[in-house]
């Protein structure tokens, strides 16, 4: 359910550490949470995020969520496919990564939580 | 009843439900009660003191036709005026279309790709725009917006209100000159301007768009079916106020402001927007899309704090623009402009000068002191008003005028002028637009703008769509915190009287003596209720009454040197405008606990109060609680605000219950707001119009709001914060009348009958469905939440399926997850006689057997009854029906609809389809056939 690969915070972000650049998304426990979700806001190629500062939001039919950066890092991407089919975060949630972002401190990387502690958490 | 609810009177009742240390000690002090024969021979006599002038003065008002078949079948008619926000898409498909067709013809005027669905008034959407640009450019660098000039002064006036707390510098200038410095993140313009002067926005736009900056125009619907729309040149935002087409004055208003802007720029944007969405059988199907940008989700991060909409209004005016179509519009704009034309030229052949060279409706005549005076002396004369500005007289010419009319506004300057002879104002053939400026578009060649061009087309149109709407005619709306009460017929048919509705708001104020006896016998009436000692009518809704006495309490907090005072303590349980309004008032909102009870957290309130004891404003409070229960720690609550430095603020949402029995002032707060379309009668109008006075006590009441073209409010007031001084003063008639009608007795006696029927609905629902909260003895208030979250953990069933379900019943559903999520709040009001409470009862009991029987496993969690609902005529009456469940069932589940079926027009909505796929003007004509 909650792949072993992956790291996930306390605001039901998910990221996908790959090298250099890591993937972001948000987590099946936040897509069923949100419901339907109509609209993804994301930021512009090239922000500094720092950690825990919000990178753009997710709005469903009854709810509207801030997305939280993982770690802090320079965003690379952003996933242009959610503006036309929003609805992949529901029916696939963590492969519908919302951007893509090439972490500066390595370390930051161990506050998060592994796939058994984020079960633990949403339980 | 009283046997049901087990209380051995209504007054013992009464003392088990309001805590005794703020009972009232005697009745109000309220002018004796009239009945409606009464009310109306005596009404007439103040009418009669309002003198109605043709009026040319302008500034975004002016007098206009309202289509007999439109006051008679829209504005005088509960079918129209008595629904509540289309909330519940699937019984509110009519006003729903409606209300696109407003977008629709707003945003085809306009020149923009979508419009909301209406707005307060024109200042208000102006200060919206300056909000929206800032929003979009977010850039702490850039807090400057350039205002032309010449706008209105009351939008003016409005603009620097809203702006200050925000930190927004205004620079007020000629914007032909601006110079878009990098710290300019927006500019507000206006065409037609204040002095009438119309100009092109091409190369503004293209300059500020050059320096990053945004555009924002103000402008006039009648003028742009004729003349070229600000979208066309540029404009991002394009703000007005619809009221000219159709829509009485009312000294005021209510009327309908527009907000037009780019569809990129929608998710930013603030007010109500009307969508296109399918049902579940694919029908095409209208709802209220973007919702999650209002304030009961996103509390201070709303993009606006204000709900209330102008829905009726808003209606009117695109019914006006329905039937007279696009050729019946230009004729109307082209027949103004012509008559402005010929009034100059005439004016010119009698020596008059004329000092604006282009433009609509507008023509300012250059004059000195001597020369003005003259010319009003002539003008009261003959009963005509003009606008008097310094150094000349300005005339704004409108829909209404005749020949006759045109031959005496000339003959009160010839007079003035010394003049005599013959008198003619030939055609001229020529436009006062530049050639550059007069429209070549085309626009509404949609086929509903089209067709209903016959007053009995219209009649036919405007029926068809009511009939697809659940309104107060048609069943008990039990909405909890809106208090759905009866619109009496009696109190509305004055607010048609011509002495009321067309009374120019900035008429002189002596031609307006009758509706300022009313306003200070209503401020007196209001004062008395709250037990406060001053109060201000202007505020256009609950949530701008909110954001005006939070900017009464700073000013007072200013006053004393306390300037640091920032910090508003808000409640968990809070309706999300308190914390968007002082978000909007410049505030730091501070969350205070609630216990499980749903009560404030009295520790938790202390701590904070204390802590912030420096920066503390003012805590918002609502009371009785939004959870519908009387708090006994009320006035511990206020004090320890009081003590450590802080104001209350009563949010009145729920006055319904206080009213005769106890007040604000008696609980021990400063300020409150009335949602006069909740307690005081005014209807909902299908989503506005509504009103929100304030009332204060004697240490606020210098800073009640002032207004810098018709002066009002306290010694020290703050900024205008509504367009009109006292608001929308023509629907102010219904609350003085529901008033003067009840008497101190009446009013009394409606808050014990309304707390009565919602215990009697406790009474019989509590054995089917979970009470959420219930304050002393077990009794609620007004209103009260049942708990539908244990029927979605064993059946999947949830509270939009019950709410869904009672449209099949007739009924429209209570609130749906306010104040809390999972839960309806069901708020009776006194209005509803007992066989339409029973009626409600049985058929929720009748649901919660459809629920039971799917626990049961006797019908089946997904094909059941509630999952479908509504069903139309038309699902039922298939030949395929897929169904485990009957027809009979689906349609006809209580005997009692067999004399009183409501059909709901459409299936259940797919909200995630409109607002994945969101269009909002209506759709292109190749999807009608």
């Amino acid at each position: 359910m909650y792949p072993s690969d992956l790291k996930y915070t306390k605001d039901h972000e998910w990221i996908r550490i790959d090298g250099a650049e890591a993937a972001v998304g948000i987590t099946d426990f936040a897509q069923r949470q949100l419901g339907d979700v109509v609209f993804v806001e994301l930021p512009e190629v090239g922000r500094t995020l720092k950690e825990g500062e919000v990178f753009g939001t997710i709005e469903s039919v009854k709810a509207v969520s801030e997305l939280f950066s993982p770690v802090s890092g320079e965003v690379v991407a952003v996933n242009g496919e959610l503006g036309s089919h929003p609805d992949k975060v529901n029916s696939a949630p963590h492969e519908s990564w919302m951007i893509r972002i090439r972490p500066s401190d390595p370390a930051e990387a161990g506050h998060l939580l592994d796939a058994a502690a984020y079960m633990e958490l949403v339980k | 009843m009283l046997e049901a609810v087990g209380a051995s009177s209504l007054d013992a009742l009464i003392s088990e439900i309001v805590p005794a240390d703020i009972r009232a000690k005697g009745p109000l002090g309220l002018p004796a009660a009239l009945s409606e024969f009464e009310y109306h021979r005596e009404l007439a006599q103040l009418a009669a003191r309002n003198r109605v002038f043709r009026t040319y003065i302008g500034l975004g008002y002016h007098d206009t036709i309202t289509p007999a078949a439109i006051a008679r079948n829209v504005f005088e008619n509960p079918g129209w005026y008595t629904p509540y926000t289309p909330y519940q898409a699937e019984i509110a498909q009519g006003r729903l279309e409606s209300l696109l067709n407003f977008q629709t013809m707003v945003s085809e005027l306009t020149g923009m790709e979508v419009a909301n669905a209406s707005l307060l008034d024109e200042a208000t959407a102006a200060a919206e725009a300056l909000s929206l640009m800032l929003r979009l450019q977010r850039r702490a660098d850039a807090p400057t917006c350039i205002i032309s000039h010449r706008v209105f002064p009351h939008v003016r006036d409005v603009i620097e209100s809203r702006a200050e707390p925000l930190g927004i510098k205004l620079r007020f200038e000629d914007v032909s000159k601006a110079e878009f410095t990098p710290d300019v993140f927006g500019v507000y313009v206006q065409t037609p301007d204040d002095r009438g002067e119309v100009m092109d926005l091409t190369e503004l736009a293209a300059r500020a768009h050059a320096a990053g900056a945004l555009m924002a125009v103000g402008t006039d619907l009648l003028a742009l079916t004729i003349m070229t729309p600000p979208g066309e040149a540029g404009a991002d935002v394009v703000v007005g106020n619809a009221q000219r087409f159709g829509v009485p004055l009312g000294y005021g208003g209510p009327h309908a402001a527009f907000f037009a802007t780019r569809q990129s720029f929608l998710r930013q944007a603030p007010g109500r927007v009307i969508g296109v969405s399918v049902d579940a059988h694919g029908r095409r199907a209208y709802r209220m899309a973007l919702q999650t940008r209002e304030q009961h989700i996103r509390r201070e991060k709303a993009t606006s704090n204000i709900c209330t909409a102008q829905a009726l209004l808003a209606n009117m005016a695109a019914m006006y623009a329905v039937y007279h179509g696009p050729n019946g519009l230009r004729d109307i704009g082209s027949r103004v402009h012509d008559q402005a034309t010929r009034l100059a030229a005439a004016l010119g052949t009698l020596g008059f000068k004329q000092t604006n060279a282009s433009y609509f409706d507008t023509v300012r005549i250059g004059a000195d002191e001597a020369l003005t005076t003259r010319i009003k002396n002539a003008a009261e004369k003959m009963e005509i008003n003009f606008r008097y500005v310094d150094g000349g007289v300005q005339v704004s010419l409108n829909e209404t005028v005749s020949e006759r009319d045109l031959a005496d506004v000339l003959s009160v300057f010839a007079e003035a002028g010394g003049k005599s002879g013959a008198l003619s104002a030939p055609g001229t053939g020529k436009s006062a637009l530049p050639g550059g400026l007069r429209r070549a578009s085309a626009f509404l060649a949609h086929p509903v703008f089209n067709k209903h061009h016959s007053e009995t087309e219209m009649m036919r149109y405007i029926r068809s769509l009511e009939r697809k709407d659940i309104g107060l005619d048609v069943a008990m709306i039990p909405l909890g915190s809106c208090t759905m009460k009866l619109n009496a017929a009696a109190e509305m048919m004055p607010v048609s009287w011509p002495q009321f509705s067309r009374l120019h708001p900035f008429a002189p104020v002596e031609q307006a003596a009758g509706y300022q006896a009313i306003f200070r016998e209503l401020e007196a009436s209001l004062a008395e209720i709250t037990g406060f000692a001053g109060v201000s009518l202007q505020p256009n809704s609950g949530a701008q009454g909110e954001y005006a006495g939070l900017l009464v309490i700073r000013a007072y907090h200013q006053s004393r040197g306390d300037h640091k005072r920032n910090v508003v303590l808000i409640p968990q349980s809070a309706h999300g405008t308190n914390p968007a309004s002082a978000s909007l008032a410049g505030m730091v909102i501070v969350i205070v606990a609630c216990d499980d009870r749903g009560n404030i957290d009295v520790d938790d309130l202390r701590k904070k109060a204390e802590g912030f004891r420096e920066n503390l404003s003012c805590l918002m409070v609502t009371y009785p609680s939004t959870h519908g229960v009387f708090e006994d720690r009320i006035r511990e609550i206020c004090q320890i605000v009081h003590d450590f430095g802080g104001q209350v603020y009563m949010d009145g949402a729920n006055m319904n219950a206080q009213v005769g029995l106890t007040s604000p002032a008696a609980i021990g707060a400063d300020v409150c707001h009335l949602n006069l379309h909740k307690t005081f009668a005014i209807p909902h109008g299908g989503g506005g119009p509504g009103m929100g006075p304030i009332g204060v006590a004697s240490h606020l009441a210098p800073f009640l709001p002032g207004h810098s073209v018709v002066p009002t409010g306290g010694p020290k007031a703050i900024g205008a914060i509504s367009a009109a001084p006292w608001g929308s003063s023509s629907i102010l008639l219904i609350s003085y009348g529901y008033i003067r009608m009840l008497g101190a007795q009446g009013v009394a006696e409606a808050t014990k009958a309304a707390m009565l029927n919602a215990n009697y609905l406790k009474a019989r629902l509590e054995p089917h469905y979970p009470v959420l909260y219930a304050g002393r003895n077990g009794r609620v208030a007004h209103e009260l939440i049942f708990d539908m979250r244990p029927f979605k953990q064993r059946t999947g069933i949830d509270e939009a399926d019950v709410a869904k379900r009672l449209m099949d019943y007739g009924f429209h559903a209570p609130t749906v997850s306010f104040p809390v999520a999972g839960t309806l709040m069901v708020e009776p009001t006194e209005s509803e006689p007992l066989e339409e409470l029973d009626r409600f009862c049985d058929a929720m009991i009748a649901i919660r057997q459809e629920i039971q029987a799917v626990v049961d496993g006797r019908a089946d969690a997904k094909d059941n009854p509630l999952k479908h609902a509504p069903h139309t005529a038309e699902d039922v009456t298939a030949s395929d029906w897929p169904h485990a469940y009957s027809r009979e069932q689906a349609a006809y589940p209580v005997a009692s609809l067999r004399a009183r079926k409501f059909w709901p027009p459409v299936s259940r909505i797919d909200n995630p389809y409109g607002d994945r796929n969101l269009m909002c003007i209506c759709p292109p004509v190749e999807e009608y056939a």
